[in-house]
Formats: structure tokens, C-alpha cells, sequence
């Protein structure tokens, strides 16, 4: 039989090492979605707030993350705050941190935009029909704020996932960076085995991430 | 417009508030030093811990790889692991690249690099390193048909060169030969690639790596095989950490006795450079270079 590349993915424990990589992909992302989540609505709800202070705030936050590449702040905050202070961060906390800090300026700024994206009208609609702030806000703004945030969250959800490959640079050993060292310890042998394991990442990925998008758009036709 | 500038304003202090965090770094372990306060860990301390932390490569075979077992192995591992040993505690590897090592090293979060680290003196500002036990040069390879025999073939020829971000080879070209244009990557496994794709006409890293490469990549040769310095490669422990670099200075001068980094070199290196090759060319007994 013709050895191909294909063989390398199945040499050893080569595929479960691939699995595992993947499951520490997921674990950060996951943790960091949920977490930029929780407080991306929160700070999203802080960016409507009609203060000077807070909206510069909120300003120089969202921007200095958005302008920041991710690598820099894995940088920053891994070595950075070492060096700066002596604190030892591990490497999943740093992870974690710079995901979340990222998430939470992108996700603000979505539930920002939804907010505000809803008409005047009913606000002023609901006021009529004698509604308290508190219940404007739970039952005519919230469902609608929901509604539009889906495709555009699913994108940030799906974009974290793939953006987590930066923890290589920090000493983890994600999917992609396991990918590479099967690829590197079988390079002599299999010259074509990067087509293969690469191959074999991109569905990985697929398979986390098709799922998402597939409920989001499930959500999005039973919500309308 | 205003607010542009008030941002970009805000952003360069803050990065220069970092940078001059990152030059002070290590007088500021030094001066913590006396309140107890240290970003490495001291000799005790590693072995009071029962685990020493080694920062090894993970995709650079011969020297630092992880087999289809999923275990480390390589030059630099086989060494590692009798630190491991004779330290008598168990080790843990963290996977580096080429151009965080010297992060890794300066801030503790390894106790030792041992990632086929070349001694420069930019970098001996950052880490200290104990002394070297392997040697090298550069090299290049190219494709066969249209092979690369010397530098100035690649000088103002529209020609390629293909390099690894952080290694020897990026600041060896850029400081002696500008004119050469380098297409550079991240991780060593894509710079091969881009190789392999006629991305750029050929490659340059330590010869050994290219030498290595090229026995087992028809169509590529190495006809450049001995450029720059002769460089020794250590292994680096954070600034100050004396009671652990004087701990492998002797690890060193000890394993010299028993001949050790040629038994290292049978073990990971022999097989990929050949039954032909002089293991004299490469190894570096007792810290000392002939």
C-alpha cells in the first residue's frame, strides 16, 4: 500500500493529540465567550449611558483594545505584567484574561449598537401604554436588542475560537501549534503530511464552529 | 480628528510605559531582590519543588520535537532530561518559539531555555547563559535547479530568502547583507512549507537544521553551508539567577568528563546527518570550544 500523508494523522497517538489540542482551543474560548458575554452586556449597557466620563471611558477602552492586536496584549499581559510588577501569571489565566478584556470591548459595542439601533418610537410607544422604565427595557427593548444581536455575535463567537491559535506564542500547545508538531516530527519522512494535518485542523474547526452557526440561524428564523 | 490624536497620543505612552518596563526589567528584579521579591526561581527552590521548568523547542527535529507518542525528544531533550535527573526532581517542558525565548527566559517563566539558543550579546543583555555545549554557522538551502551558491546571489536579484522570526539568521541578514529581501514566519513548520511552495528561493537557519533538511528533501541542496560567526549554542536562565547558572556551569564541565554530548549526539542527532558525519562538528564538550 502507498504510504500518503494521510498515514501520519493515525501514527501513535498522533489523532488524539490533535483532540486534545482541540479540547484546550475549546476551554479557552468557551470560558472567554461566556465571560465577554456576561460583561460585553454589561459594558454595552455602560456605553449608553448618557455621561461624559463614563462614555470617555468606555471610548478608550473599546479602542485601545480594538487597535491593539491580540498578540501584543497576550505579550503584555504574560510577560508584561511580570516584568512590570513580579506577578506570574500562568499562561491559561493570561489567556483567558486578554480573550475576555478583547470579547467584552467587541461584545459591548454590539449590544451598544443594538441598543441604540432601536426606534425612538417605542420607547415613546411603550411610555404611552403606561409601562415603567424597568418594564420598557425587560419586554420591548431587551427581546428586540436580542434578536439583532445574533448574527453578529455568532461571528465574534466564531472569530475567538479561531483567534485563540495565538496562545502558541505563550507556551500552549493548542490544535493548530499540535498540528505543527506533527507535522515537523514527520517532515522527513512525509514531505506532504502539512496538506494532510492541516487538512485534518480545518475540519476540526469546522465541526466546532459549523454547529454554531447552524443554531444561530435556527434562533434567528424561530425569533422573527 | 482631535480625538484621533488624543488616542494615538494615549496609546504611544502606554506602549512606552511598557517598553520602559521591559529595559528596566532587570534592574527591577535586581532592586526586588533585597525585599525578597524575584521573578526566578533560585536552585532550592526549584528542587523544593520536585519540578524543574525547561523551555525546549516542539516542532524543530532533531532538537527539540514531540514524537507520535506525544513525548518530548531531541538534542536539546535528551540534555534536558539529565538535568532532570541529576537536579533529582521530575521536568516540565514548555513549548517555545523562536522569538519568545528570550521572554520566556527574562521573565521566570521557565527555570532554563534549552531551545537551541544562540549566545549573542543582544541577547546576553536580557538572560545569562551557561556554557554552550553545541556550536554552529549559518547556512542556506535551495531548490536544486536554480540553487543559491552564494550571498550575492540574492542581492538586488529580486530573489527571496526565507527565514524564521527571532533566529540568528534574521539579525545575521539584516545587519550584514540589507540588500537581501527575507520573507519571514512565525514557526519553523511554515517557513519550510513556503519553501516546499517556491514561495522564496531558498531558506536560511543554522546550518545544521538546513543540513539536515536538505538530506532528506530531494531536489534541495545546501551549497552555502558555513556563513557569519561560529555561534554557541547554551542554555539561558533568567538574569541574576547565579546559584542556578553556576549549578549547570558545573552540570557542564562534569558531563564533559564522561564524553556525554557525544552519547547525546548518537542518540537524537546521528540518524539524521548520517553515518558519514563528524559528531566534532557540532558537539561542544565541557563548555569549551576549540
Amino acid at each position: 500500500m502507498q504510504d500518503t500523508g494521510l498515514s501520519i494523522l493515525f501514527r501513535g497517538i498522533n489523532f488524539l493529540r490533535l483532540l486534545q489540542g482541540l479540547w484546550v482551543t475549546l476551554q479557552i474560548s468557551l470560558i472567554s465567550v461566556g465571560l465577554s458575554f456576561i460583561f460585553g452586556t454589561l459594558f454595552g449597557m455602560l456605553m449608553t449611558v448618557k455621561n461624559r466620563f463614563v462614555q470617555a471611558f468606555c471610548w478608550l477602552y473599546l479602542n485601545f483594545i480594538r487597535i491593539m492586536p491580540q498578540l501584543v496584549l497576550l505579550f503584555l499581559v504574560y510577560f508584561g505584567v511580570t516584568r512590570q510588577w513580579q506577578i506570574s501569571l500562568s499562561a491559561w489565566s493570561s489567556a483567558i484574561i486578554v480573550f475576555t478584556l478583547w470579547g467584552t470591548a467587541e461584545m459591548g459595542d454590539l449590544v451598544r449598537g443594538a441598543i441604540v439601533s432601536i426606534p425612538n418610537h417605542q420607547y415613546e410607544s411603550a411610555a404611552a401604554l403606561g409601562m415603567t422604565k424597568q418594564q420598557i427595557f425587560r419586554f420591548v427593548i431587551l427581546p428586540q436588542t436580542v434578536r439583532r444581536l445574533i448574527a453578529p455575535s455568532i461571528n465574534l463567537i466564531t472569530r475567538m475560537i479561531k483567534t485563540t491559535s495565538l496562545v502558541e506564542i505563550i507556551g500552549m500547545v493548542e490544535v493548530l501549534k499540535t498540528g505543527q508538531q506533527i507535522i515537523d516530527a514527520n517532515r522527513m519522512q512525509y514531505p506532504t503530511g502539512a496538506l494532510w494535518v492541516y487538512g485534518a485542523v480545518f475540519v476540526l474547526y469546522f465541526l466546532v464552529c459549523w454547529p454554531i452557526s447552524t443554531l444561530a440561524g435556527r434562533l434567528e428564523r424561530k425569533w422573527r | 480628528m482631535k480625538n484621533v490624536k488624543s488616542l494615538f497620543l494615549t496609546i504611544l505612552a502606554l506602549t512606552l510605559t511598557a517598553g520602559c518596563g521591559a529595559s528596566s526589567g532587570s534592574t527591577a528584579s535586581g532592586s526586588g531582590e533585597s525585599a525578597g521579591k524575584t521573578v526566578y526561581r533560585t536552585l532550592d527552590e526549584i528542587r523544593e519543588s520536585g519540578t524543574v521548568k525547561i523551555g525546549v523547542f516542539s516542532d524543530k527535529a532533531p532538537f527539540g520535537y514531540v514524537d507520535e507518542n506525544g513525548n518530548y525528544a531531541g538534542y536539546d531533550v535528551y540534555f534536558a532530561e539529565r538535568i532532570g535527573q541529576d537536579l533529582g526532581t521530575k521536568v516540565e517542558y514548555v513549548s517555545l518559539d523562536p522569538a519568545n525565548r528570550v521572554e520566556f527566559a527574562e521573565t521566570g517563566k521557565v527555570d532554563i531555555v534549552l531551545a537551541n539558543f544562540t549566545v549573542t550579546p543582544e541577547r546576553a543583555e536580557k538572560v545569562d547563559f551557561a556554557l554552550p555545549y553545541m556550536k554552529v554557522q549559518l547556512g542556506i538551502v535551495s531548490s536544486e535547479k536554480d540553487p543559491i551558491n552564494d550571498v550575492s546571489d540574492l542581492e538586488g536579484t529580486g530573489k527571496e530568502l526565507i527565514i524564521a522570526k527571532g533566529t540568528t539568521a534574521e539579525t545575521y541578514f539584516e545587519s550584514n547583507h540589507p540588500d537581501v529581501t527575507l520573507q519571514k514566519y512565525d514557526a519553523y513548520a511554515d517557513a519550510y512549507n513556503a519553501l516546499l511552495d517556491g514561495r522564496g528561493a531558498g531558506l536560511s537557519t543554522d546550518n545544521t537544521e538546513v543540513l539536515a533538511w536538505a538530506s532528506v528533501n530531494p531536489g534541495f541542496v545546501v551549497n552555502v553551508a558555513a556563513l557569519g560567526d561560529v555561534d554557541s549554542i547554551a542554555p539561558a536562565v533568567a538574569k541574576e539567577n547565579e546559584t542556578l547558572l553556576n549549578w549547570l556551569n558545573d552540570e557542564i564541565k562534569t558531563l564533559g568528563e564522561e564524553q556525554f554530548f557525544h552519547a547525546d549526539y548518537e542518540a537524537t542527532l546521528r540518524e539524521v546527518y548520517g553515518a558519514d558525519s563528524n559528531a566534532d562538528d557540532l558537539v561542544v564538550e565541557g563548555g569549551v570550544i576549540d
